[in-house]
């Protein structure tokens, strides 16, 4: 936390590339927030003008508490009630895979800010695929910590899925960024190549 | 303006705190009450470019002295769990500013005062009144105390009707809002629960049909009987049933007749009788309806409407175990927040004690205020 305060970093890869990709000052909207992390570093180390929705009311206070606007809401019911084109950006880190329905979450994204941020796991990543090839189990990896009794991933995708869906929706991807284990940063110019040796992903995407 | 304290007629004894007199106030009823009296506190200093101004508007039973001890009941005051020294409402840091609502019995001209008109008591000639009444009048008070935008508006119940309406009536005045515990309308249940203690009220002989003063009267019967029944509605089963259970009072075994047989019988009979001590039946009968007659939707076509183009930051707040005030209707309020853009933040707090949590130790909703008004972003904060 507090090296979010005094960096405007949040020593998490996916989080870090995301305040990158904000433009200063922006109005920006966090769905599925947590307690706040990432809004905090956008409002303290981007001016930007934060609010956040998060589905655990544990977490929504701790957020009000720490001086950000959140509410209590469900990516997949409550994104409805936002106005379109209301925000600069909304964001959905880590959170696509474990929505009812993914596709109709990010049309809502996408609708409610002029620019959509998604970052997710990569089911295509090299580990994931050899552990299943391997063992004959489900992946159990640094990204994807849970049994998949436990796990609330129902919406599983690799990278190269998720270009499919934003294709397929008609979106734009302006940037994709696709980083490996060790957190290096790799743009996705070779879809295959990042399918395979990116652990995570990040895209920044508008209608 | 008289600084207290100040003794007025029908009234146990005088009143402490500041009292501003306003010509006259229009009514939503079409009527204009004149010699409005307004019984306030404040506490703290107000900044030079009046910026730390926070109005705190109290509930149904409450009054101006929410920090300070009760001139009656000798209680410190009842907001004392998030207003003062250190806590999120600072007097160190805050200009707070509490003001007993119009229609009230603590100061503030209501049914007990005399009508300059005939010199007798108001009893039911006085004006019905509604929460943007309230509100109006403590718009002119603000307006009177010099200041043009308040830092925020807090309060709970009926308070955060009031809070509401600020909102909606004067958006370029309220930076910062906090609704606890409220609504944007009182619903049926509510409204039948306020019936059930008018009717009581008006069932004691001694009302005379309203004007007990003038006939040396009180209904502390029906009075009581009302507050007994609205305090139910303020606890919640689970806290009913931790703290009395079927507990015999004073007692072995039952009596097999209607004594207060068990401590909750014993407990409620109290806070009848200490409440008849400090507040006027009139009022309570003005002050409920007051409560009834609140539908911003009814009053702006829809709540977004009510709110559409705001620039307040809102914190709206409620406890899972309100049954008056259920969250459900917190979230409606959050919806239409939502639908227009404002930037609202919502906590719901995990709790068995009912509504009257607002006015409790809930350690998460003074960690949750004070994370709002000192805000993030500081160019927008209370402080």
């Amino acid at each position: 936390m507090t090296a979010a305060v005094t960096t405007g970093r949040t020593g998490r890869v996916d989080l870090d590339l995301i305040l990158d990709l904000v433009e200063p000052s922006a109005r920006v909207l966090d769905v599925g927030c947590g307690d706040g992390l990432l809004l905090e570093a956008l409002v303290d180390g981007r001016g930007c003008e934060g609010r956040g929705l998060e589905l655990s009311q544990a977490g929504v206070n701790m957020s009000v508490a720490r001086g950000l606007s959140v509410i209590q809401g469900d990516a997949d019911t409550d994104l409805a009630d936002f106005p379109d084109q209301s925000f600069d950006y909304a964001i959905l880190s880590q959170t696509l895979q474990a929505t009812r329905e993914p596709r109709t979450v990010l049309r809502e994204l996408v609708r409610i800010g002029r620019h959509a941020i998604v970052s997710l796991p990569n089911f295509g990543y090299w580990r994931v695929r050899w552990s299943l090839l391997a063992t004959g189990r489900m992946p159990v990896t640094t990204a994807l910590p849970q049994s998949w009794f436990d796990t609330p991933n129902i919406h599983l995708c690799t990278i190269q899925d998720f270009l499919d869906l934003a294709l397929l929706e008609g979106l734009v991807v302006e940037r994709a960024v696709a980083f490996d284990a060790g957190g290096r940063r790799r743009d996705i110019r070779s879809q295959r190549l990042a399918n395979i040796f990116g652990q995570q992903a990040v895209f920044l995407l508008r209608r | 303006m008289v600084d207290g304290p100040l003794a007025l007629p029908f009234y146990p004894q005088a009143l402490p705190g500041r009292f501003l007199t306003l010509p006259e106030l229009p009514l939503d009823s079409g009527q204009v009450l004149r010699d409005v009296r307004i019984a306030f506190t404040t506490h703290g200093v107000l900044a030079a470019d009046k910026s730390n101004a926070i109005l705190i508007c109290h509930a149904l039973t409450g009054d101006q002295y929410v920090l300070d001890t009760h001139p009656i009941t000798g209680k410190t005051g009842w907001w004392s769990t998030l207003v003062g020294p250190c806590k999120p409402i600072d007097p160190q840091r805050h200009f707070i500013i509490c003001a007993n609502v119009i229609g009230g019995c603590m100061g503030s001209t209501g049914p007990r005062d005399l009508d300059p008109a005939t010199g007798r008591p108001y009893g039911l000639t006085f004006p019905v009144i509604t929460i943007a009444d309230m509100v109006r009048a403590q718009a002119a008070l603000v307006d009177w105390l010099g200041i043009d935008q308040l830092a925020a508006v807090v309060g709970g119940s009926m308070g955060g009707m009031q809070v509401l309406q600020w909102a909606a009536a004067y958006p370029h005045r309220v930076r910062a809002a906090v609704p606890i515990a409220t609504a944007t309308r009182h619903s049926a249940q509510n409204i039948a629960f306020h019936e059930v203690g008018r009717q009581a009220i008006m069932a004691d002989p001694d009302w005379r049909g309203g004007a007990y003063l003038e006939a040396g009267t009180r209904p502390e019967r029906g009075l009581a009987v009302a507050r007994m029944a609205a305090h139910i509605t303020y606890l919640s089963e689970p806290a009913l049933q931790r703290k009395f259970g079927r507990t015999l009072q004073n007692r072995a075994n039952l009596s097999f007749g209607f004594d207060a047989d068990f401590q909750v019988e014993s407990y409620l009979r109290h806070q009848g009788r200490s409440f008849v001590e400090r507040f006027d039946a009139n009022a309570y009968l003005y002050i409920t309806r007051a409560m009834d007659y609140f539908d911003l939707a009814a009053e702006h076509g829809s709540v977004a409407a009510a709110f559409r183009g705001t620039r307040t930051r809102f914190c709206v707040v409620s406890f899972t175990s309100d049954w008056l005030f259920p969250t459900v209707e917190s979230r409606q309020l959050v919806r239409a927040l939502t639908a227009v853009a404002a930037d609202v933040s919502f906590c719901e707090i995990a709790t068995d004690r009912g509504h009257d949590a607002f006015l409790l130790e809930e350690p998460e909703l003074e960690a949750v205020l004070r994370g709002f008004l000192n805000g993030r972003d500081r160019s927008r904060g209370a402080s």
